[in-house]
């Protein structure tokens, strides 16, 4: 693996992270206010799709990203009017956002485009170009040649949509606010106590509705970024369950900005080696010992935890280690013995590889992130007392 | 209460006018469902359209038609277009081999076409499937010449024995060209969303790039627009399916290979063919490259000359190129 390659993946890695990243901060902000919210999802299909048919029918981008933000609030309010307002279940809701959005975009963009549930290709200013900075190459083939910092530079720092660099400062910007103003420390005790916000005299439904706006923003901007950055146009279902990923990063991240940073960029570079490495070529041995590896880290960490720990853990150390001694046993040949099948070379399944991010997902959430404490008083409608 | 009333009032009303939109497609003449891809997604739906279309112009009459939005609507689709009396019922794409053997012995009376699948022996259907990989071969060639770093690839969408064909044609014909001729080949996922992910082809055709390859083969539907997107503004060549895809990026589609699935569609229409099992080949002009205006500049003398001697040799049988779906093994790549 050169060094190239290695830059690669990083660039990769962020453009797979940053619908994420956006996606978990928009549910931090819910969450910390005490709003679970599993909608992230069909705010950010939504906006995936009216960004990129306003972009193609005003010719503007940056009026497709304001549409895309807007029908992002406009579900965020509906969101925060039945589990606020009226204080319905909140899973319910989300739920209900994600199906209502997976529906309506096909339907809608089928009967604007009549191209099967798509928008057209989005072109010029209709389209978040990456932005070149000065005396960077643009070309892989032009980027292959040149020198390691070069690669650096033109790959790694450069080329990004202005949308990548939003996302990355909403980080600092989000633990900033959470942590450093008066409505950051409300927002989050909001999440924790709210009877006690409300004995300062705080509105403590008004709060609320602020932290799901925020969130149906960064939402908007995580959707507009998959239909005008990454791509040029609007597919069906094209969020492809990013929104719970992000979820499930959120937990891995405890709730707090710069973890969800990591968490996601965790999850950016899994996606990324799916796409960039679809054939490995590995020694059975190594595929044993990763396998069986794994499995007994996980049952050590397993032993000591709660009986749920054990049987999820447990059951998928035994899937994995059948896997490995499936994959032993099957390059046993006429030819080969039991120790020489061990040098055998396999091409590792691609399905194997694209799994990954998902069975990490399982992993992360049956327990190794530690203790992650939800907001005390999350999805729990507020009721003041009578 | 009222509320309740309302509500179930709204959804019937929804329902009715479903409904009625089903029914206002409908006229006893010949009819045509599309896949899951649409009508109009530059490919093998829009191609089967065009077929339809060029009939409707040329003999001033009309056709019905349908885009189903899932797979539990085929089996109804078929269905509802036989009770209606329309005949042939033309379907696009191999999917709908299950639903059809169902419906097809229904309705013995009614003739029914499908496009992409050739094991279907019915008195009344007529399945029409295509040599893909003598088509490929032809393209691979072509990429194989046209290739500076000795390097093709190929992007695949669901990975599955008709896309492999594919793949498997396209690798014999580059090594044809050239026999040190490095093959990458890709497949976008296992599930039918494959055919709908442009930004998962954009990324394999990224990293198809950075290890050498200058010409990439997209056989993947909608995911294929990510790919020939990505081709072109990193200045590589790409290569198109199905419809004649050049017109999309002109100048950088070295060509496409075409399935002239409008052929098989504007025949049925015409009522000029019979039931039974129909494979196409080169040698019937069901299968071949796209050359136009667009690609005129891309495709040398020494390409068209090459293409046309294994036109030739195809359609004599001197050339056998490997189906891959007769054995499930491909000499010139591994899966």
């Amino acid at each position: 693996m050169d060094f190239f390659t290695i830059v690669q993946l990083g660039d990769a890695s962020i453009r797979m992270a940053i619908p994420l990243l956006l996606a978990c901060l928009a549910g931090l902000f819910s969450e910390r206010a005490g709003i679970f919210d599993i909608g992230l999802e069909g705010k950010m299909l939504a906006a995936a799709f009216l960004s990129a048919a306003v972009s193609f029918a005003s010719g503007s981008v940056w009026v497709g990203l304001l549409a895309g933000i807007g029908i992002s609030i406009a579900l965020s309010i509906v969101h925060g009017l039945a589990s606020i307002t009226f204080r319905g279940n909140q899973l319910i809701s989300g739920v209900a956002i994600n199906f209502f959005a997976a529906g309506l975009t096909v339907v809608i963009a089928q009967g604007w485009f009549a191209q099967g549930g798509r928008t057209p290709s989005l072109s010029g200013a209709a389209r978040f170009d990456g932005i070149d900075f000065p005396g960077a190459l643009t070309r892989v083939r032009e980027k292959m040649q040149a020198s390691p910092g070069m690669q650096f530079y033109s790959e790694f720092v450069s080329g990004h949509s202005i949308l990548v660099y939003i996302g990355l400062l909403s980080v600092p910007l989000t633990w900033w606010i959470l942590y450093r103003t008066r409505f950051g420390l409300r927002l989050r005790a909001v999440g924790e106590a709210p009877e006690a916000v409300d004995t300062a005299g705080i509105s403590v439904v008004g709060l609320r509705y602020s932290a799901v706006i925020i969130c149906g923003i960064l939402c908007g901007i995580a959707g507009a970024y998959l239909s005008t950055a990454v791509q040029a146009g609007f597919t069906k279902d094209m969020t492809a369950n990013r929104g719970f990923i992000a979820l499930a990063a959120l937990i891995f991240a405890k709730w707090r900005p710069w973890y969800a940073l990591g968490a996601c960029l965790l999850f950016g570079l899994f996606f990324a080696i799916d796409n960039r490495f679809q054939n490995i070529q590995l020694q059975v041995l190594w595929i044993m010992v990763i396998l069986i590896g794994a499995s007994a880290a996980m049952v050590l960490y397993a032993i000591k935890r709660e009986k749920i720990d054990v049987i999820v853990l447990g059951g998928l150390s035994a899937v994995l280690t059948v896997i490995a001694l499936a994959t032993w046993v099957g390059s046993t040949g006429e030819e080969a013995g039991l120790v020489a099948a061990l040098f055998e070379t396999v091409k590792v399944p691609s399905q194997l590889i694209q799994s990954l991010p998902y069975l990490f997902v399982v992993i992360v959430l049956a327990g190794f992130v530690g203790k992650a404490i939800p907001p005390r008083a999350g999805g729990q409608p507020y009721v003041k007392e009578r | 209460m009222s509320l309740t009333k309302t509500l179930l009032g709204a959804t019937t009303a929804m329902a009715l006018a479903a409904g009625a939109a089903f029914a206002d497609g409908h006229s006893a003449g010949p009819a045509i469902i599309y896949d899951l891809g649409g009508k109009f997604d530059k490919s093998f739906n829009e191609s089967a359209y065009n077929g339809a279309q060029r009939w409707a112009d040329e003999n001033g009459q009309e056709f019905a038609e349908f885009e189903i939005t899932s797979d539990a609507q085929r089996e109804q689709a078929i269905r509802r277009f036989a009770e209606d009396g329309n005949s042939p019922i033309v379907m696009a794409g191999f999917s709908w081999a299950t639903a059809l053997e169902t419906v097809a012995a229904d309705h013995p009376d009614t003739d029914f076409v499908v496009i992409d699948v050739s094991w279907i022996d019915m008195p009344n259907v007529r399945a029409v499937g295509f040599k893909e990989q003598e088509g490929s071969y032809l393209v691979g060639m072509m990429a194989g010449m046209a290739s500076e770093t000795d390097t093709v690839s190929f992007v695949g969408g669901m990975d599955i024995p008709l896309i492999r064909r594919f793949a498997c044609g396209y690798a014999q014909g580059a090594m044809a060209a050239n026999e040190d001729m490095t093959i990458i080949s890709n497949m976008t996922g296992t599930t039918p969303a494959a055919w709908n992910d442009p930004v998962k082809g954009s990324e394999l055709a990224l990293s198809q790039i950075s290890q050498g390859s200058d010409v990439v083969f997209a056989a993947a539907g909608g995911t294929g627009v990510g790919v020939l997107q990505t081709a072109a503004d990193e200045g590589i060549l790409s290569i198109g399916v199905d419809a004649n895809q050049n017109y999309l990026f002109p100048g950088q589609v070295l060509t496409s290979m075409l399935k002239r699935v409008d052929n098989v569609v504007y025949e049925s229409f015409s009522g000029t063919t019979d039931a039974g099992i129909v494979i196409l080949g080169v040698a019937e002009g069901g299968v071949g490259v796209a050359l136009d205006e667009f690609n005129a500049e891309l495709v040398s003398e020494d390409m068209l000359a090459s293409v046309e001697a294994a036109t030739a040799a195809m359609a004599s049988g001197e050339l056998m190129v490997h189906d891959y779906m007769s054995d499930e093994t491909c000499p010139a790549l591994e899966f």
